[in-house]
């Protein structure tokens, strides 16, 4: 495999817009990169026994990648190492040379989804401090997602607690494949905690549930897995509504994460229309699906749609509402959306500053 | 139009592909069996850097269950979202009549000839023995 570094943009930083990226993966280095907050109980229950996922035979994800480590071939950090592992390569390669001036950090392979209660908590007890002392400190536009065992509720109760209100930490963590649809009641104590913290949760597309990845069964292609993210989180995202959780939690903030927006106003329009003609099924919710979505739904932008005409973009973001999404990149992975060519129309200002910065700073409330 | 002196033609092996600046563009060379051809550094989608991607061969399937797998070595994959591009000619796969990128003319000559001129090679050091790569930019 031949790997070269890309050198940095041409445009010096300054002269770019700054703007947040809301969806980072920082990568660990190694094996070892989180054994210094793993107990030593866990390091060798690891080593014995690994930390299998509730996915059947699999080591890994169910589809390679298409590119190594899912990552850009340009990404590569000169002190070696897979992409993303290296803050200071990050900040050099991206944070700067983009502008970047708030940037979520999402870890993925951080201990969610682990089969093992106790271990998916210490893994992502491990992940959290990781991010704080390698993370952190790498630069003062990263902030850090409170990764917590989704499936064991307490356990991720317990988590959010330790975090919240810490320096930096400024959502919850969840992956869309849930074991149940993500409104299921088993999942409410997490956003309880999250909304009384006064924490976003993001929901970020891939996981663990066990069930096929599409809902109408295991396709034969990575190209299924990637475009099928739409279905599986719409699927989650009418589970959170038709359940009542914004209804119960008035205040939660929920963000969809890499798993496209396009889809948002053709699933609000179905929604409401089935919802008039069948809601003595569920009289607990007070208003129209729309309403609760556009009231605490946000998406970052990554992967972005790309329709021809370019324009009709234009149109579905008017649809949803230009305060509702988020600028996100998914550095350094290989569908990254780089920030000078992703979006490429004619903006108002006032449109291009909402979503390159401003919708990211009211969604996390940053003076940043 | 002029032509730039890049490299000697031993900089860059059969298969292989390198990055060059030439008149402040990034542009990069390929060698396929011993033909050297550039391409504009920057894939029209999105900006990434060709030079960084795999160089691949043209899959294709003339109906379910029948492939060929033709022109190997000549077709790179840009490294961020896989775009493929013909390295002989710059063109797109997926759309070769709206989307390439830019190819610039590259040719060999021989130390002899380059040193003669009018080629522009400041910062390459020429020797008559050697053969040279040089793009018309």
């Amino acid at each position: 495999m031949n790997v070269q570094v890309r050198p940095a943009p041409a445009t010096p930083a300054a002269s770019r817009i700054a703007i947040a990226d809301c969806d980072i993966h920082p990568y660990t280095r190694s094996k070892a990169a989180f054994d210094p907050w793993l107990p030593a109980r866990w390091r060798e229950h690891v080593s014995q026994f690994g930390s299998p996922r509730r996915l059947g035979m699999e080591k890994g994800p169910a589809y390679p990648k298409s590119q190594p480590n899912a990552a850009r071939r340009d990404a590569y950090p000169p002190e070696g190492g897979p992409q993303g592992s290296s803050p200071s390569f990050m900040v050099a390669h991206h944070l700067e040379p983009n502008n970047v001036a708030l940037g979520i950090l999402n870890p993925l392979n951080a201990g969610q989804g682990v089969s093992n209660p106790e271990l998916s908590a210490a893994l992502c007890r491990a992940a959290n401090h990781w991010q704080e002392e390698v993370w952190l400190s790498a630069s003062p536009a990263l902030r850090a997602s409170i990764v917590v065992p989704y499936e064991y509720p307490e356990l991720a109760v317990a988590e959010i607690g330790r975090w919240a209100g810490r320096k930096g930490f400024v959502q919850v963590l969840l992956l869309s494949r849930t074991a149940e649809p993500l409104g299921n009641r088993r999942y409410w104590p997490i956003y309880a905690a999250a909304e009384e913290a006064g924490l976003p949760v993001a929901v970020h597309a891939f996981g663990y549930g066990g069930g096929p990845i599409t809902s109408s069964g295991w396709p034969s292609f990575y190209i299924e897995e990637m475009t099928g993210h739409a279905q599986s989180c719409q699927a989650g995202l009418s589970s959170l509504v038709i359940e009542g959780v914004f209804e119960r939690f008035p205040k939660l903030k929920l963000l969809m994460v890499e798993a496209g927006f396009a889809w948002a106003p053709s699933l609000a329009w179905r929604l409401d229309k089935t919802w008039r003609t069948l809601r003595a099924e569920t009289p607990h919710l007070t208003m129209a699906p729309s309403e609760y979505i556009r009231r605490q739904v946000w998406w970052t932008t990554q992967p972005m749609e790309e329709p021809e005409p370019r324009e009709h973009l234009l149109d579905t973001i008017g649809w949803i509402g230009w305060d509702r999404l988020l600028f996100a990149t998914d550095y350094p992975h290989w569908d990254y959306d780089d920030p000078a060519h992703a979006l490429p129309l004619k903006l108002t200002p006032t449109q291009r500053q909402q979503f390159f910065f401003e919708n990211a700073r009211a969604v996390y409330g940053l003076d940043a | 139009m002029s032509r730039h002196v890049v490299a000697p033609t031993s900089e860059i092996p059969q298969g292989g592909r390198k990055l060059f600046h030439v008149k402040g563009r990034p542009i990069a060379i390929f060698n396929i069996g011993n033909e050297f051809f550039g391409l504009l550094d920057r894939c029209p989608h999105q900006g990434g850097s060709l030079s960084a991607g795999i160089i691949t061969g043209l899959l294709q399937s003339p109906e379910p269950g029948k492939y060929s797998y033709t022109r190997k070595g000549e077709i790179v994959r840009c490294p961020w979202h896989g775009w493929e591009f013909d390295i002989r000619t710059g063109q797109s796969y997926c759309d070769p009549a709206r989307i390439k990128t830019r190819a610039y003319p590259v040719s060999t000559e021989p130390g002899t000839t380059v040193v003669k001129g009018p080629y522009l090679a400041e910062t390459v050091p020429v020797r008559v023995e050697e053969d040279y790569i040089v793009v018309e930019v």
